[in-house]
C-alpha cells in the first residue's frame, strides 16, 4: 500500500513536470518544427539532407531503408548485434542441454502429450489452416524484405514476419514438428550468418582501401553502372542479413521461453 | 478552460497522449508487485517513447517517406545529363514525412522485443528458483537466505 502511495506521488510529479514542458514543444504536424526543418535560419535539420539527396546518393526511393542501411549503417549493424546478443542471453539463461533435468523435476511431456499435427484431431482445423497460411506469410515476408527499397518494408519487418510464421506453426501444431524443419542448430547458424553477411558488406570496401560500410566501393564487384547502384544492391544484401538474424532470434526466443529451455513439449 | 484547451492541449495533443501513456507505464513499473506486470509496464513505457518520436516526424499534408516514382522518372533524364545538382530541387521536403524518427523507432521496436524476451527468460528463472514472481515474496526469501548464512 505504501508503495502505491509513493508511486502515485512520483508519477503525478513527473507527469506534471512533463506536461508543463509540453507547451514549449512545436505544434503537432508543423513542417517548420526544429525536428523537421532545423532551427530557424541557422542549421538545417539532417532529415532535410536525407529527403533531398538520398535518391541522388543511393537510387533508393524508400528513404527509411536508405537511411537505415546506408547512412546509419553502423547503428543498424550493432542493433542487429544487440538482437543476436539477446538471443544468446536467452540461450545462456534458459537452455537446458542435458536430456535428464539435473534439478530432479520429472519431464512433464511424455510422447503422447506431444503429438504431431496429423495425429491430433482436436487441432486439425487450426493446424491445417495455419499450415496453409504459413507459406503465404513467408512469401509476403520475402517480398517485404526484397521490395523494401521501393515500398514500406525492409529486413527488420520481413524478418519478424518470417519468425512469426514459424511461431504460428509451432503454436497451431507442435513445437517438435517445427523444430524438425527449423532446428536449433539451423537457427543459431542462420543468426550468425546474418551478422556475418552484414559485417562482410562492411569489410569488403576495406579491401579496396575505402571506409567500413562504404558500399559505393563495391560497384566493381557487383558489376553495377555506378556507385549509387552499388549502394542500392548492397543495401539489399545487408537487409537480407538483418532478416536472417531477426527471424532466427525471434523463433529462438519463442522456442526457449515456451518450453523453459528444454525445446521439448511446449505450449 | 476553453482557451486552455485551445492553446495548450489541442495543438500539442500528441505530447499529452505520450505523457499520459508513459505515466501509466511508470506507475505499473513502480507500484505493481508482480514481475510480469512490471514488464507490461515497461512495454507501455516504451510504446509512449515510440509514439513521441513518430509523432515528431509528422508534417501536415505530407505523405510517407517513400519518394514518388512518377516524380523521379520525369526528372531522371535531366539528372543524368546535367549532374546531380539539378535533382536536389525536384524534391520538396514538405511533401514527405520526416524519415529519421521512423528509422530510429524501427530498430527500437525490434530491439525492444528482443530485450523483453530476455526479461521474460529471467522471470522464468526467478520462478524456477523461488516458486513465485511476486517481488516482495522473492525479497523475503532472499532475506531469509541471508539470515541463515
Amino acid at each position: 500500500m505504501k508503495a502505491k502511495i509513493f508511486a502515485s506521488i512520483a508519477v503525478a510529479i513527473t507527469g506534471a513536470v512533463l506536461l508543463y514542458a509540453v507547451t514549449d514543444f512545436p505544434r503537432f504536424g508543423d513542417p517548420r518544427s526544429p525536428a523537421n526543418a532545423g532551427i530557424g535560419g541557422g542549421s538545417p535539420s539532417a532529415s532535410l539532407y536525407y529527403i533531398e539527396n538520398t535518391y541522388r546518393d543511393t537510387k533508393v526511393p524508400n528513404l527509411v531503408t536508405a537511411i537505415l542501411a546506408d547512412y546509419r549503417g553502423y547503428d543498424t549493424m550493432f542493433e542487429t548485434v544487440v538482437i543476436l546478443t539477446a538471443g544468446m542471453s536467452i540461450f545462456a539463461i534458459l537452455r537446458v542441454l542435458r536430456r535428464d533435468d539435473a534439478s530432479g523435476a520429472p519431464d512433464p511431456a511424455p510422447a503422447s502429450s506431444d503429438p504431431s499435427i496429423d495425429g491430433d484431431h482436436h487441432r486439425i482445423i487450426v493446424g491445417t489452416t495455419c499450415r496453409i497460411a504459413a507459406p503465404l506469410i513467408q512469401i509476403f515476408a520475402l517480398y517485404v524484405v526484397a521490395h523494401g527499397h521501393h515500398s514500406p518494408g525492409g529486413g527488420f519487418q520481413g524478418g519478424v514476419m518470417l519468425g512469426a510464421s514459424f511461431i504460428l506453426i509451432a503454436l497451431s501444431g507442435s513445437l517438435r514438428d517445427t523444430l524438425v524443419r527449423f532446428g536449433e542448430q539451423q537457427y543459431l547458424r542462420l543468426a550468425f550468418i546474418g551478422i556475418l553477411i552484414y559485417a562482410g558488406f562492411g569489410f569488403l570496401p576495406l579491401w579496396v582501401g575505402r571506409n567500413f560500410l562504404d558500399y559505393g566501393a563495391l560497384s566493381g564487384l557487383l558489376m553495377t553502372s555506378g556507385e549509387e547502384m552499388a549502394r542500392s544492391h548492397s543495401m539489399l544484401g545487408v537487409e537480407i542479413g538483418v532478416a536472417m538474424t531477426v527471424m532466427s532470434i525471434m523463433f529462438a526466443i519463442f522456442a526457449n521461453l515456451s518450453t523453459r529451455g528444454r525445446l521439448r513439449g511446449g505450449l | 478552460m476553453q482557451p486552455f484547451f485551445q492553446e495548450a492541449v489541442i495543438p500539442h495533443f500528441n505530447f499529452w497522449i505520450y505523457v499520459i501513456i508513459m505515466m501509466v507505464g511508470l506507475w505499473s513499473v513502480i507500484a505493481k508487485n508482480n514481475l510480469i506486470k512490471k514488464l507490461i509496464g515497461l512495454s507501455i513505457f516504451q510504446t509512449a517513447i515510440l509514439l513521441l518520436y513518430v509523432s515528431l516526424g509528422v508534417k501536415e499534408g505530407a505523405t510517407i517517406p517513400v519518394l514518388d516514382h512518377h516524380a523521379l522518372t520525369e526528372s531522371s533524364p535531366t539528372e543524368s545529363s546535367e549532374g546531380p545538382g539539378k535533382k536536389a530541387h525536384a524534391i520538396n521536403p514538405d511533401h514527405y514525412a520526416n524519415p529519421l524518427p521512423h528509422v530510429l523507432m524501427l530498430t527500437a521496436i525490434v530491439v525492444g522485443v528482443a530485450t523483453l524476451g530476455v526479461a521474460l527468460a529471467l522471470t522464468q528463472m526467478i520462478y524456477k528458483d523461488f516458486g513465485t514472481i511476486e517481488e516482495d515474496e522473492v525479497l523475503n526469501q532472499i532475506k531469509a537466505l541471508h539470515d541463515d548464512v
